[in-house]
């Protein structure tokens, strides 16, 4: 073990001695540094990334082969209508990551180093926000490719396919901020996941991201047309597709505004206040 | 010389528990001041206000002559607080903790990359700069943990309880950082457990208890009325423990303290040469002794002085 040299006093004063600090950061510098950070995390902690592709790849490999003859009349047809479907899924269910990530950095005390720092005080939670739509982004990536390999062939082509990822991830940012509030509210990060999955199960199964709307009872289909995540798959699947999708698009939108002017003035509050 | 803190009042409620309970300090510019109490006492809650992360329920209280409420981002800009958990990013390594603050302090990159080598350097952390924070061990962890609040000079320095935990080589490492960093200036608030670290760094201390400070001044005052030292017996035998209570309590007046156990006890001295009385009248006695030694009162004999009771710890801090 190395050993702490006490500095003597000219060494001291140039360690530990008054200077003058720093002015604080702009907002805009401390988002980008925590974002930085946020990148950090995911280059030290691949598997975070790993764990959460692992999921979809086999739910497309199982739905597309043993469903897909049933439902579609082949495979390949099926995947056409699925996997812009499970690319909403994946990053539905990875925003739960926000929320067991700010958790984490809550108990373990780092919040309050953030907190104690005289920097624009939004800047952790809109950093954290940053490097998760990139890890969003990577994975809508990885699910791409494997949809490609399996001969997912969208005719909307690569503006198409754009769009469509893009929308998808202004409605993972929104859905975000719902975790923010619960990752403040309980205590541990797996807490965070089992609150968030009882409300992301019913969000997404109860769509048609795996089978359509026509197929379900009446009543049922009253409900999922309702449901913001098949406006969402629809949206996706036609602008992949090269289909009009305006109002499908128009209702994420209208959906993804509404949860981010409910939900980040709760969460801004909750993190100011104490703990 | 002016005062670093002054808190007059400062009450803190979580619910129906009162952590803090009227909480007056007045802390000098540039020294180093200790916090003293058990768990649940209070000493965190008092550093978290200070440091702008809790508001008080009443009192005030002022950092370097801002109000910890309502100037708080003036407060912030002053001072830094290492919390009892290292509050470091664990999955990023040592350089980037620190240039991680250094950015949010607002140096630039090349500032923050440089003032980390030269901290990561001084700490002897340098060979350990590349690797996750969570391969450290505890003393290495603390050592990050006081460099990135130094990462800009303070002029307050919060540390909650820097040596809970590490063993005797990291925590005289950790005294000798404390010492440094107050000589060059900075004012030091710390919180402590242990009598030994209270004596050994702060000048002044106080000692909390319940949300109360129950005694304050220098350590040397505080150990003229608590003794400067102690001698701890073990007995032989539970049964003579009342007989060498009273036999010592002639010899010396009173301070003997029953200890934890039944054949233990703890016998305050006011110089070392009363031990070898007490040990002579024991002999003498035939009060068989399993053990006898000459130390430094503990933080229970501290508070059994003050309050007449042991120190106990409070669940009500649980959220510590």
């Amino acid at each position: 073990m190395t050993s702490v040299s006490v500095p003597g006093s000219e060494r001291r004063h140039e360690l530990f001695g008054m200077h003058p600090r720093p002015s604080p950061p702009s907002a805009l510098s401390a988002v980008a540094t925590l974002a930085w950070r946020a990148m950090l995390k995911i280059k030290h902690v691949p598997f975070q990334l790993f764990d959460v592709t692992v999921m979809p790849i086999m739910f497309t490999l199982l739905f597309t082969y043993i469903f897909g003859g049933a439902l579609a009349g082949s495979p390949r047809e099926y995947i056409q209508y699925l996997l812009p479907g499970v690319l909403v899924q994946t990053v539905v269910f990875i925003t739960v990551y926000t929320g067991m990530g700010l958790n984490t950095d809550i108990n373990k005390g780092l919040f309050d180093r953030f907190r104690s720092l005289p920097m624009w005080q939004p800047a952790p939670l809109l950093g954290a926000l940053a490097g998760d739509l990139f890890r969003y982004s990577v994975a809508s990536a990885l699910i791409l490719i494997m949809g490609l390999i399996l001969g997912f062939r969208p005719q909307g082509g690569i503006v198409g396919v754009l769009l469509a990822v893009a929308l998808v991830l202004i409605f993972a940012f929104a859905l975000s901020w719902l975790w923010i509030i619960v990752g403040m509210l309980v205590r541990t990060p797996e807490s965070v996941m089992t609150t968030s999955f009882i409300f992301l199960m019913p969000l997404t199964f109860a769509s048609n991201i795996f089978v359509e709307l026509s197929t379900m009872p009446g009543w049922l289909q009253a409900v999922v047309g309702r449901n913001p995540v098949t406006h969402l798959a629809n949206a996706s699947r036609d602008l992949m597709h090269g289909q009009a999708a305006g109002t499908d698009v128009m209702w994420v939108l209208i959906a993804s505004a509404f949860i981010v002017l409910v939900a980040a003035p709760i969460a801004m509050r909750m993190y100011r206040k104490e703990r | 010389m002016s005062n670093a803190i002054e808190t007059s009042g400062l009450i803190k409620t979580f619910g129906a528990t009162r952590a803090l309970d009227g909480v007056d300090l007045r802390i000098r510019e540039g020294s180093v001041y200790g916090l003293l109490g058990p768990n649940g006492a209070g000493k965190t809650t008092i550093i978290r206000i200070l440091a702008t992360l809790l508001r008080p329920t009443g009192g005030t209280a002022a950092v370097l002559g801002h109000d910890v409420v309502r100037e708080a981002r003036a407060v912030r800009q002053k001072v830094s607080l290492t919390g009892q958990y290292a509050s470091v990013d664990e999955d990023l390594n040592g350089t980037e903790n620190l240039v991680l603050v250094g950015r949010l302090l607002g140096l630039s990159w090349r500032g923050a990359r440089q003032r980390a080598a030269e901290l990561l350097d001084a700490f002897g952390l340098a060979e350990a700069a590349g690797r996750q924070v969570q391969t450290y061990s505890g003393g290495m962890r603390r050592r990050i943990d006081i460099a990135a609040s130094l990462v800009a000079i303070p002029e307050v320095l919060f540390l909650d309880e820097p040596t809970t935990g590490l063993d005797p080589r990291s925590r005289s490492q950790v005294w000798e950082l404390v010492r440094g960093i107050s000589a060059a200036g900075t004012t030091v608030l710390l919180t402590t457990q242990y009598l030994e670290e209270a004596d050994r760094l702060a000048e002044r201390l106080a000692v909390i208890d319940h949300g109360r400070v129950i005694a304050e001044g220098t350590s040397r005052e505080l150990k003229a009325s608590v003794g400067a030292s102690a001698l701890h017996l073990r007995l032989a035998r539970a049964d003579q423990r009342g007989r060498a209570q009273e036999l010592i309590a002639r010899v010396l007046g009173d301070g003997v303290l029953p200890g934890p156990d039944p054949t233990a006890l703890a016998v305050r001295l006011a110089n070392p040469a009363q031990a070898a009385a007490v040990l002579s009248v024991l002999t003498e006695d035939s009060v068989d002794l399993a053990e006898f030694s000459v130390g430094n009162p503990t933080l229970d004999e501290v508070f059994f002085a003050l309050t007449g009771r042991a120190a106990e710890d409070s669940a009500q801090e649980a959220r510590s």
